[in-house]
């Protein structure tokens, strides 16, 4: 037990919280068309990460959360800037600013010798899901010990004030964000500012792939905005129980994920575990399979059912 | 070609002023009007004033600019020059006092909202940021559906509404903000004869309540039965006033140009001197 509590259940933690923020916010990403904003987001904040981690020279601190909000920011406005001075498609403008940023990123860890010490570019793509332990845990008891809880790796507890901020953050603007991705003008209209609800939401993405990138990688974390989103579209024609489901295929693609990972090889009798953070995703990516297939109402299955029983009559 | 006789309400390019009428009086007015898309000019110096209390179809051919002008009085696209007033008040600070319904093709119907949702979302402008609805404003919305015939649609997720009950429903969230002046872009565009019907009354109903509405209209052949008054537009202001004494063979084959078959304005003259 002891063992599951010091290794296992912080990765599953990690994956899971850094899941469940993506997750959610990805609903709102999906639902105005800006799914590669995740991506572009969790490579743009890197720069940021870097310089906030040569100031602190601590991986998950909140400098590095300030370095991404800021970067994110700065990216949102440039890709704007770029648009209009440009005279190009927002996806162009998009593909430019986060290249350019994410290399610019890449160069000041290079440069800066922090490479390869707390920070590395590997980790920064895959993610380091299995480095996060808990020694200080030895028996259940321990996970309603605040005392003992408060040694679990800083990392977690970042991720755990990360989705409080999240959850507030969409319960607080639920009606602002969903009249805004709806209806922008009507949003605008009313005095529900687009722009910067928008501005809001995408710097509540950035803050969430930071947390989350530590855990499963600025590449997984795309799978993260979007799979529980779109497997959750799936599944009700309701936000809010949108919501609750993404949250739900968040929390357990991070539980499954990391369990198929670590003991899936062993139980066919292979000896090594594969990538937690890979393996998050895969699930993430199964999950949506399996909404798209056999959904009620708008799987496959159903719809060629529907339509068979159609043509019957 | 102006009316003149048409009261006062068309001060801005009047210079009968016998009878003045303070701006606090009039619900609707642009003044100086001009947008450009990518350099090209949509709209040029476009002033209208709208006539207090009553049904206006704005018309005009394909790329005048009606729809560009509403979204540009609501200040919801940029634009060069030109100011709206709204009972003589700037546009950003009575954007309560408006209602717009944008096209339908403006939103994306797979959204996940059911019929209810989108009404209950005309009234999150009186309900404030960070508050939730209440049973109250749900009750609200249930009406405004009820006034468009759509209460057994309540709970249908909206992509699941035909075209006709999509717009309905938009009518329906139109009510619910309860405004004074209405601005609606083609709410008749591509509607089931039901549904146009019941979009008609719902107007009649606005204007016998005393709020003014605008109306982008794309069929010139039920502009006499629907409308009292017009704007004509051909990316200028052309006409407006009544439609008794402006929807004239002449101001058309003005806004429309070559446009317009001669034997189409012959049935529409026509029409004017049954």
């Amino acid at each position: 037990m002891d063992i599951f509590l010091q290794f296992d259940l912080p990765s599953i933690l990690l994956g899971s919280l850094a899941a469940l923020a993506c997750g959610l916010l990805g609903n709102f990403l999906v639902l105005r068309k800006q799914a590669l904003m995740g991506d572009a987001i969790s490579h743009v904040v890197l720069p940021g990460i870097v310089i906030g981690f040569l100031f602190t020279h601590e991986t998950s601190s909140w400098a590095m959360m300030l370095g991404a909000g800021g970067a994110a920011i700065f990216a949102v406005l440039l890709i704007e800037l770029i648009r209009r001075i440009g005279n190009v498609e927002p996806g162009a403008a998009m593909g430019v600013v986060f290249t350019t940023m994410f290399a610019a990123g890449v160069v000041i860890l290079e440069q800066t010798g922090t490479a390869g010490v707390h920070l590395d570019v590997e980790h920064a793509l895959y993610g380091n899901l299995e480095s996060a332990i808990w020694l200080d845990a030895y028996s259940l008891s321990d996970l309603w010990n605040w005392q003992v809880l408060m040694t679990l790796p800083e990392s977690i507890k970042q991720l755990f004030v990360v989705n409080m901020l999240v959850i507030v953050f969409i319960v607080l603007f639920f009606k602002e964000l969903k009249i805004s991705s709806f209806d922008p003008l009507l949003s605008a209209s009313l005095g529900f500012s687009p722009k910067w609800l928008g501005l809001s939401l995408i710097v509540m993405v950035a803050i969430a792939a930071v947390a989350a990138f530590t855990a499963v990688g600025s590449i997984l974390v795309i799978a993260m905005f979007i799979c529980p989103a779109a497997t959750a579209r799936m599944l009700t024609d309701n936000l809010k129980a949108q919501l609750f489901i993404s949250g739900i295929a968040s929390l357990s693609a991070g539980l499954f994920g990391y369990l198929l990972a670590a003991f899936g090889p062993g139980l066919l009798g292979y000896e090594f575990s594969v990538s937690a953070a890979g393996m998050i995703a895969v699930v993430a990516g199964l999950q949506q399979v399996l909404a798209m297939l056999f959904a009620p109402h708008y799987g496959v299955v159903m719809r060629r059912r529907r339509q068979r029983a159609h043509a019957s009559v | 070609m102006h009316d003149r006789s048409s009261s006062g309400l068309h001060l801005l390019h009047d210079t009968d002023t016998s009878k003045t009428v303070s701006p606090q009086d009039l619900p609707f007015t642009v003044q100086g009007m001009t947008v450009a898309y990518h350099h090209k000019p949509v709209l040029w110096g476009v002033s209208y004033s709208a006539p207090k209390g009553c049904l206006t179809a704005i018309i005009g051919p394909n790329g005048a600019g009606k729809s560009t002008f509403l979204k540009a009085a609501l200040g919801l696209i940029p634009k060069l020059s030109g100011d709206t007033k709204v009972f003589g008040a700037p546009i950003e600070k009575s954007l309560k006092r408006i209602a717009y319904v944008p096209q339908r093709s403006a939103v994306d119907w797979d959204f996940p909202a059911t019929a209810i949702d989108v009404v209950l979302m005309g009234l999150y402008g009186q309900i404030g940021w960070f508050r939730w609805p209440s049973r109250k404003h749900r009750q609200k919305a249930m009406d405004c559906l009820k006034s468009v015939g759509m209460q057994d649609f309540a709970n249908r997720q909206i992509g699941q509404l035909s075209g006709g009950q999509q717009q309905r429903v938009f009518l329906a969230r139109a009510l619910a903000q309860d405004s004074e002046v209405y601005l609606m872009d083609e709410p008749f565009a591509g509607v089931d004869a039901a549904t146009e019907k019941a979009i008609v009354a719902v107007l009649r109903q606005l204007v016998a309540d005393g709020k003014t509405v605008l109306v982008v209209h794309h069929d010139l052949e039920t502009v006499r039965d629907y409308y009292s008054h017009i704007l004509l537009l051909n990316g200028q202001h052309v006409a407006d006033g009544p439609v008794e004494t402006t929807f004239t063979a002449e101001n058309l084959q003005k806004a429309y140009g070559g446009r317009l078959a001669s034997t189409q304005l012959d049935g529409l003259s026509e029409a004017s001197s049954a």
